[in-house]
């Protein structure tokens, strides 16, 4: 399956949005089979839990940034 | 009692709605073409439509829905928002240019743009209806309940205020005035959100919120006897007899020895002092037999480490039974891949003037979104411990939170909420509208008609619609928003998606394989929902263990099933004429 919009651009928009799905899919991971590791403190104050989904939001607004630094708006 | 209302409340919150159709009035005077009334001429500013993006999908489920959710059942509801949020890469890294350089008016504009096929117009037209209506249960039933504790109305008297504000909003101008009204209820939104996390800070954690008499911890039982009265332990209730509120701290962490309220603390500290509190939620319990339906609300304390983990609502997360994971599974799919096929989300594409600005428009929504769903964390949680919960409806939380601060702000929140509810539901019944008029009668049907033929047909869709709206919001007035919004986002992720993204991305994609994919789709995800435990109970009002498939959540199994079905009959079908507006022309500006 190739893709018909080969432009730099949009094949860059795909790294991100396959970043992003490694991300969502590691975390629904956790949640489905381990979801005792996420009621560990590793950072002291919050849970795995909370601070792995706040990553998440956090992560989308960051990638979404990138990607118009990285290629600017045309 | 829970509610009473309040002349200041009413006066805010007229003034609220008065102001939102005194403006759709206000730009419906400059003249309407269907270009106007469709996609407010393309020409609305990438920043006003990231906001209004925010408008448009921050609907009742996020706000009432999941703040409710996470009051009642704790971590479990930021899952949704976890899930809402993460649906916007789809759109941003997949969907966004490629929809703005196909599409015209409406979703199906994009999908058929390569094959000028009625049966394309035709399935997605259905598609958008069934989606949209769908998505407009949540909202409506949110409406109803917000005017109940605001204006001392009925339930019903909410759902019908909103359709008819609503069909106001979308008849007198289209997509400029519900882009409007969009963006500020985005922006309202977010901003009092803020205040109100702000407020909970502040004010930080204290055993029992704080108040006299929420130490009472005795059950509380609700009959609704058959002539519909209600009695409250054994007590028909009235203004000065009601439930309790409830929801409150019964221990602070040790290191608060001797204190009662924790004082000020900051975000994060907010979370762990939680964590290592006592918490008391309130477990309801249902009998029926003669004299009526009784529930009875028992408390329960709970570790707060507890519940700011998975597994307080879904619980197949803690007892590891294979369906349960797979319906959580399947849910947290659908709102991945639902939130790029939402046809009232796709259209806003269209209203911008050209790619870029459809790329960054979706950044700024990606941030005022993600915001939002940060600060209804905290909401969930402020609400959970402000000793001012009903125990009969989630979604009153978020309202009822912000009653415990003052009834100003209690009065400024359920009217934001409610321009919540106009905002989204203007967005559903302009994608509905468009399906109708734009879709069906002109493009299926081949009715001719002139610009302002068209802008007619599209106004009296929006009326039928409207009417729709308001009898289904009436009917399932008893679910939670959250709840009814996964739903709409199975079908459009099983309806919609296979086909935006093949077409996208694989050549071979042929009209009757985007046909095939968008009805079997809907259909499959449609019938599995029907054929759920959860509407078996919840709507037929049937046993669990009478459903005929596995697990309620369809997309696991029909969004793989709608990828399958479009490249099987792709294959079997003749190569569709490849069009030079095909997909590669998705990169560039229209």
């Amino acid at each position: 399956m190739a893709s018909p919009d080969e432009s730099p651009g949009r094949r860059l928009g795909l790294v991100f949005f396959w970043i992003y799905v490694a991300l969502y899919a590691g975390f629904m991971g956790l949640v489905l089979f381990r979801p005792d590791l996420l009621s560990l403190r590793p950072f002291g104050g919050v849970n795995l839990a909370i601070a792995s989904g706040m990553g998440l939001i956090a992560a989308a607004f960051g990638l979404a940034l990138l990607s118009l630094v990285v290629r600017p708006g045309r | 009692m829970l509610y009473e209302s309040s002349p200041l409340a009413i006066a805010i919150f007229a003034t609220f709605v008065i102001g939102v159709i005194g403006l759709s009035f206000y730009l419906g005077r400059k003249g309407q073409s269907a270009q106007a009334y469709y996609a407010a001429h393309g020409e609305v500013h990438w920043f006003v439509n990231g906001i209004a993006f925010a408008g448009d999908y921050l609907s009742a489920a996020s706000f009432l829905g999941i703040c409710g959710m996470i009051a009642f059942h704790g971590y479990d509801g930021f899952l949704y928002s976890i899930g809402f949020l993460a649906g916007w890469i789809v759109a941003l890294f997949v969907i966004a240019e490629p929809i703005k350089a196909l599409g015209r008016f409406t979703f199906a504009d994009a999908l058929d743009a390569r094959f000028n096929s009625r049966g394309i117009k035709l399935a997605v037209a259905i598609s958008t209806l069934v989606v949209s209506v769908f998505y407009l249960i949540p909202q409506m039933v949110g409406a109803g309940d917000l005017i109940v504790p605001l204006l001392g109305l009925p339930h019903w008297a909410g759902v019908v205020l909103v359709g008819v504000a609503v069909t106001l909003i979308v008849v007198t101008a289209g997509m400029v005035s519900t882009t409007w009204v969009q963006f500020i209820k985005g922006s309202l939104l977010v901003f009092f959100c803020g205040v109100l996390v702000v407020l909970i800070l502040d004010r930080g954690l204290a055993v029992n919120a704080g108040r006299p008499g929420a130490e009472n911890l005795a059950p509380q039982v609700r009959t609704v006897r058959p002539d519909g009265s209600v009695l409250v332990d054994g007590v028909l209730q009235s203004d000065t007899h009601d439930l309790r509120p409830v929801g409150t701290i019964l221990r602070l962490p040790e290191r608060y020895a001797g204190k009662t309220s924790t004082g000020p603390l900051r975000p994060l500290e907010y979370l762990g002092v939680l964590e290592d509190s006592s918490i008391i939620t309130w477990t309801p319990s249902k009998r029926v037999d003669e004299a009526g339906v009784h529930t009875t609300f028992t408390p329960v304390e709970r570790r707060g480490i507890d519940l700011l983990k998975p597994g307080g609502y879904f619980k197949g997360l803690t007892t590891g039974k294979l369906a349960d994971r797979l319906d959580f599974a399947s849910l947290m799919l659908a709102l991945f891949c639902g939130t790029a096929s939402l046809p009232h989300i796709l259209i806003r594409y269209y209203t911008v003037k050209d790619a870029a600005a459809a790329r960054k428009s979706t950044v700024v929504g990606i941030a005022a979104i993600g915001a939002f769903y940060v600060l209804t964390l905290y909401l969930g949680l402020g609400a959970m411990t402000s000793g001012a919960l009903d125990p009969t409806s989630s979604n009153m939380a978020a309202p009822l939170l912000a009653k415990s601060f003052s009834t100003t702000l209690f009065a400024i929140i359920s009217a934001i909420a409610f321009t919540t509810v106009l905002g989204t539901v203007s967005g559903l019944i302009m994608a509905g509208s468009g399906a109708v008029a734009h879709d069906l009668v002109e493009n299926v049907c081949g009715v001719r008609m002139t610009d302002h033929e068209k802008v007619r047909c599209g106004k009296l869709a929006a009326v039928g619609l409207g009417v729709v709206a308001m009898a289904l919001g009436i009917i399932f007035r008893s679910f939670n928003v959250s709840f009814l919004v996964g739903w709409a986002f199975n079908i459009a992720a099983s309806a919609n998606l296979p086909a935006l993204v093949m077409l996208l991305f694989w050549r071979r994609t042929t009209k009757q394989g985007i046909i095939a994919a968008v009805t079997v789709g809907m259909v499959a995800s449609l019938g599995w929902i029907l054929l759920s435990a959860d509407t078996f109970e919840k709507v037929y009002g049937w046993s669990r263990e009478a459903s005929l498939v596995p697990f309620s959540q369809p997309g696991l199994v029909t969004i793989p099933l709608g990828f399958f079905v479009l490249v099987a009959v792709s294959l079997l079908s003749p190569r569709s004429p490849g069009l030079p507006a095909g997909p590669a022309r998705a990169r560039g500006s229209r």
